[in-house]
């Protein structure tokens, strides 16, 4: 029989171990849709720069787009991904993925490949592989404005510019639904100008000219992107972490649920086997 | 009735300014330069300071720090690095922030970057003049 005492502190474990994953879950949510909204805000200026840039490269003759440097491809040597990972654990299968699709890809490119770690789990996971780190971004915080960003833009533009690498990728936790998120590896060096939608042919009057103003956008476009990235990667998080502790929280519900049932079977045992004793114990007085 | 066109003003964290104008007078990296409907199409950089907007009559200016300005036949959007209503100016923090780069320039020491102390100035002094000017209207008024 099972120690009435021992299961009656199990079932305290349980019942304390849901109510901080209920609050976990609570938190998570609430972050997720911020992280959401903040996302959302920042899409007008990513579609902006998204038409200013394809009505520049629509304008611009070839041979003067393709040679500016972010846009020119040239023969890979070294490659660098920027690996975007939460901080914290307790989210699911999100780690792992992630990290395993980045290990996966540099195995497959088989290039030398630095690495920009954003987030504490890809860092310590590729270092634990022994992978060439460039430069690590912890604890960027659940909210990163624009501008703490800027930073990581910093080191790969420098870095692409002067030819230490010759493309850049970004790896994340792409943001499908609530339940859904899809860990994705994206090229963002050099540069794939997009397509014009609008055929918009007109001549535009650049200041101070047509150059000036496609190097000072590119940049931008890069940092954007990164920025995305970033966020997007924060919202997966959360979602994901929602769920898991959302999980968490049913699991410990059933497991009380059992534990209770056990807990009541010994008692009643005990108090079968008391009655037992004393109904023993009368019948023997009364002989 | 008087035509108009429509202005977009976003930044990287949030769209600013969306509104049909009247007028629009932006700081150009060649000079203020003004935009009425009707303007050919043109793209270009801006540096810091002030972008006035006209609208029915009233005017209201933003801080901006930098960015992009591109007219379309059909709108006009402005890509800022920053941009600030004049009503969400910190005066005070854009006056240290200003003391803190004349600081910077006039004692250059090593390891301090030259050029970002110099947009640090431009920025916290836009942003001065728009707060500034919102100030005397009110004591006028």
């Amino acid at each position: 029989m099972a120690d009435i005492r021992q299961i009656k502190r199990r079932i305290k474990g349980a019942q304390s171990v849901a109510k901080i994953t209920r609050a976990m879950e609570m938190i998570a949510t609430s972050k997720m849709r911020r992280a959401q909204e903040r996302g959302l805000a920042g899409r007008p200026y990513t579609e902006k720069i998204h038409q200013v840039i394809a009505d520049l490269a629509a304008t611009l003759s070839e041979t003067e787009a393709v040679t500016h440097p972010l846009l020119q491809r040239r023969p890979i040597n070294k490659i660098a991904i920027v690996l975007i990972t939460p901080d914290r654990g307790l989210c699911g299968g999100l780690i792992g993925n992630i990290n395993r699709l980045t290990n996966s890809f540099i195995q497959e490119k088989n290039i030398p490949t630095s690495l920009i770690c954003v987030g504490r789990k890809g860092l310590d996971y590729m270092r634990r592989y022994g992978r060439d780190i460039r430069a690590e971004f912890t604890w960027m915080g659940d909210r990163p404005g624009f501008l703490d960003t800027l930073p990581i833009s910093r080191i790969i533009l420098d870095d692409y510019t002067n030819g230490t690498i010759d493309a850049v990728y970004v790896a994340y936790s792409r943001f499908v639904s609530v339940l859904a998120q899809k860990p994705v590896v994206e090229e963002i060096l050099p540069v794939e100008p997009p397509a014009s939608s609008a055929g918009l042919k007109t001549d535009f009057l650049y200041e101070p000219d047509a150059k000036s103003v496609l190097s000072g956008l590119l940049p931008r476009f890069v940092e954007i992107q990164i920025y995305h990235a970033i966020l997007e990667a924060i919202a997966s998080e959360q979602s994901a972490r929602m769920v898991a502790m959302r999980n968490a929280t049913e699991n410990a519900g059933e497991l009380i649920d059992d534990l209770t049932l056990m807990y009541n079977k010994a008692r009643q045992e005990s108090i079968t086997k008391e009655l037992l004793d004393i109904t023993g114990g009368v019948e023997a007085m009364s002989r | 009735m008087p035509e108009t066109i429509k202005l977009d003003i976003v930044t990287a964290d949030r769209l600013v300014y969306s509104e049909d104008v009247d007028a629009i007078v932006a700081p150009g990296i060649e000079g203020e330069l003004g935009i009425l409907p009707h303007h050919t199409t043109l793209m270009t950089m801006l540096q810091a300071g002030e972008l006035r907007v006209r609208k029915a009559g009233e005017e209201t200016a933003m801080a901006i720090s930098g960015g992009f300005l591109e007219v379309r036949p059909d709108r006009v959007v402005v890509l800022a690095d920053s941009a600030e209503r004049e009503a969400e100016i910190d005066l005070a923090r854009a006056e240290e922030a200003k003391r803190r780069a004349q600081e910077r320039l006039r004692h250059p020491a090593p390891g301090i970057d030259m050029a970002r102390a110099e947009a640090a100035l431009h920025r916290s002094v836009a942003r001065l003049k728009v707060a500034e000017k919102r100030r005397r209207r009110r004591l006028g008024a």
